[in-house]
């Protein structure tokens, strides 16, 4: 059975990312248990990069507290086998920029993905152009490849969108605002025209992130969307919490109860 | 589909957001245009002209050629160029393409100083809102900049992520893009990034190679046998390369910041630390990139800001794999050195960055007979590095 599509049975759905290592490897692998058995349909897991080029600074900060921590992707990757040996089962995409993977040898790393029993990859740094080293890797460890999900930002034009979306698989990744991951005070006037402009073109889920902070703003995006992604606020309420665990069953309950 | 190639053999490329890549395929058709177009390339020079003064002189370096007793050397003179260094060729012809696109601010980053100085002289000259990014690290070292930039109207945006040089630097420039890319311009002051910058930052300044070898040809009746320039992330190196590059004969030089020597680990030599420098994808393009085991990015050193980078413009990678150049790197203390001996024989101050090609000429010069030529691209003057020298050399006031 395919974890991914049987995620967005009901949607929308509620994807926290959350990275590897932060504040320190064991909290990480407990947070993300506990987010995944207490409401997250869908976990974006974060490879840390010392040059995370489109997080803002909450992120930014957290990736890099996890690499002072020594997180490296083999623990990173071992850490999804872990999350899978406690009975996480629902779909585990890993996400993170472009040089760990190649610096690990992309081979080995899809390789590695999949037999820890991750799903997917989410790399902001491969645009359509540049995807088909990774892709052509992918589609020779498995068929069908775990997907590498394509993401669409707002500035993209329509002949782009098609381009992109067409072969898409798993779902899109809709960046909501131009700029940096970090929660913004509002939505975005033109984000149900820009929604409506993506799914003309596709007809796989569509989830929105970049900027979703709370659960108002969850539900509100989730009646136009597939699913949400919500980054900065998971990091920064569950970072700063005495009790990380805690906090993370919290943090998912409220927002999948937001999404019903 | 591009208007022109993303790659250097296996190098380059457009590793960015999706959020940029619309932002840098109009970047792409607004260059191709200009290049195309004869008012555009008119205004250019003639600000190369009457702006920057250029042509920059080419300087016959008699009392350093005759201490080192082997080629004659001649010096292209970038550091006479409007703000002191090639760093304003480039400024000036991306900010005249932003005028072109209809956007109205720039960003920049800056590591010596010298290309935030020369963005915000081209804003100031162009009339465009400039921010200037550049790490604290290198604050406190180019302090004579940071006050020009500011004298200048920009606004300098002080950068204490990672390691506060200017890898970060472009870090924050490329965020703030991201966030602002309707009406923002990224105006990148070095050979690299993803395409097309390689590509535009090369082709402004390959004014430095076309003068220089009409130049070499008129003064010194010949091509010189060797071409050596500094390389941080590879501008002036690739202008003045680009002059030279189909004169098969003609040897090309680059040199990388050696910091404290290769072997203590602290430099800046994409291509000459074996251990650390492996290809890789940093700010949006495949190059060489110094980088630990588990491909996270390098700590450099250099005694020069502007060579303190991690990675290196990618048309560089591919012309060190096929061999057209060849790299070299000097430390700390020979690029002082050279500095110092550049003072005394040819009333020249250079700049850090610059030194550093001086030192490989002091290295090479003696080896050759006296009816040799070295060019060396004097990239820039050493006013802003006074502090730094001060310091390095225990200098009193
Ligand atoms: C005078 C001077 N030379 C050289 C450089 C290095 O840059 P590039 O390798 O792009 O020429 C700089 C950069 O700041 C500089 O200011």
């Amino acid at each position: 059975m395919n974890r991914i599509e049987n995620a967005f049975k009901n949607k929308p759905i509620f994807m926290p990312y959350f990275p590897l290592g932060y504040p320190d490897l064991d909290t990480s692998i407990d947070v993300i248990e506990a987010l995944a058995k207490n409401g997250a349909d869908l976990i974006e897991v974060g490879l840390s990069f010392s040059d995370p080029l489109a997080d803002g600074p909450v992120i930014q900060k957290a990736t890099q507290t996890a690499l002072e921590q020594g997180i490296t992707v083999k623990k990173s990757l071992a850490a999804v086998a872990e999350l899978r040996k406690r009975g996480v089962t629902i779909p585990l995409i890993l996400m993170g920029y472009y040089n760990p993977m190649l610096a690990y040898g992309l081979e080995a790393f899809v390789r590695g993905a999949r037999e820890a029993g991750a799903d997917g990859f989410i790399i902001p740094d491969l645009p359509l152009e540049e995807e088909e080293e990774f892709t052509s890797i992918v589609g020779a460890d498995r068929d069908p490849p775990l997907p590498l999900i394509r993401m669409l930002a707002p500035t993209s034009p329509n002949e782009r969108m098609e381009s992109i979306a067409r072969n898409a698989k798993g779902f899109i990744y809709l960046v909501s605002v131009t700029g940096v991951t970090g929660t913004r005070t509002s939505i975005s006037d033109g984000l149900g025209e820009l929604i409506a402009r993506v799914r003309e073109y596709t007809s796989v889920p569509v989830c929105v992130g970049f900027g979703i902070g709370t659960p108002e703003q969850a539900k509100q995006i989730g009646a136009l969307v597939d699913g949400v992604i919500v980054g900065s606020a998971c990091v920064k309420t569950i970072g700063s919490s005495e009790k990380p665990v805690e906090t993370a069953k919290q943090f998912a309950a409220e927002f999948r109860s937001a999404l019903k | 589909m591009t208007l022109l190639p993303t790659k250097f053999g296996i190098y380059g490329g457009q590793f960015v957001p999706e959020t940029l890549m619309p932002a840098l395929i109009e970047l792409e058709q607004a260059f191709v245009d200009a290049q195309k177009d004869p008012a555009f390339r008119r205004e250019f020079e003639g600000l190369l002209a009457s702006f920057v003064g250029r042509p920059t002189p080419l300087t016959h370096a008699k009392r350093l050629s005759e201490q080192l007793g082997g080629a004659q050397i001649y010096l292209k003179r970038e550091d006479l160029a409007h703000t002191g260094a090639h760093k304003i060729n480039n400024a000036l012809g991306q900010a005249l393409l932003v005028k072109r696109m209809g956007k109205k601010r720039i960003v920049a980053e800056t590591g010596a100083g010298q290309h935030g100085v020369a963005s915000a002289t081209a804003a100031a000259l162009l009339g465009l809102e400039c921010v200037v990014y550049m790490g604290v690290v290198d604050i406190a070292r180019q302090e004579p900049n940071v006050f020009r930039m500011k004298l200048l109207g920009a606004e300098v945006r002080p950068v204490t992520s990672g390691t506060q040089t200017l890898k970060d630097a472009i870090n924050e420039a490329i965020r703030d893009w991201v966030t602002n890319v309707r009406d923002t311009h990224y105006l990148l002051g070095s050979a690299l990034g993803p395409h097309p910058y390689p590509t535009i930052v090369r082709e402004f300044q390959s004014v430095i190679g076309i003068e220089a070898r009409e130049q070499m040809l008129r003064d010194a009746g010949r091509l010189p046998d060797t071409v050596i320039a500094c390389v941080g992330g590879g501008s002036n190196a690739i202008g003045v390369f680009s002059g030279f590059v189909d004169d098969e004969q003609v040897e090309l030089i680059g040199v990388e910041a050696g910091g404290s020597g290769i072997a203590s680990g602290k430099h800046a030599a994409r291509f000459g630390g074996a251990t650390k420098a492996r290809v890789g994808v940093i700010h949006g393009t495949r190059t060489y990139v110094l980088q630990d085991d588990d491909g996270q990015i390098a700590e450099t050193h250099s005694v020069s800001a502007g060579l303190d980078y991690a990675a290196v413009g990618p048309e560089h990678a591919m012309m060190r794999d096929s061999e057209r150049a060849f790299y070299t790197s000097a430390t700390d203390e020979e690029a002082l050195s050279a500095f110092q001996t550049l003072c005394h024989t040819e009333g020249i101050i250079p700049a850090l960055e610059s030194s550093h090609a001086v030192a490989e000429v002091i290295k090479r010069a003696p080896k050759m007979r006296k009816d040799q030529v070295i060019l060396v691209n004097l990239s820039g003057r050493g006013d802003k590095d006074l502090n730094t020298v001060i310091k390095e050399l225990g200098m009193n006031l």
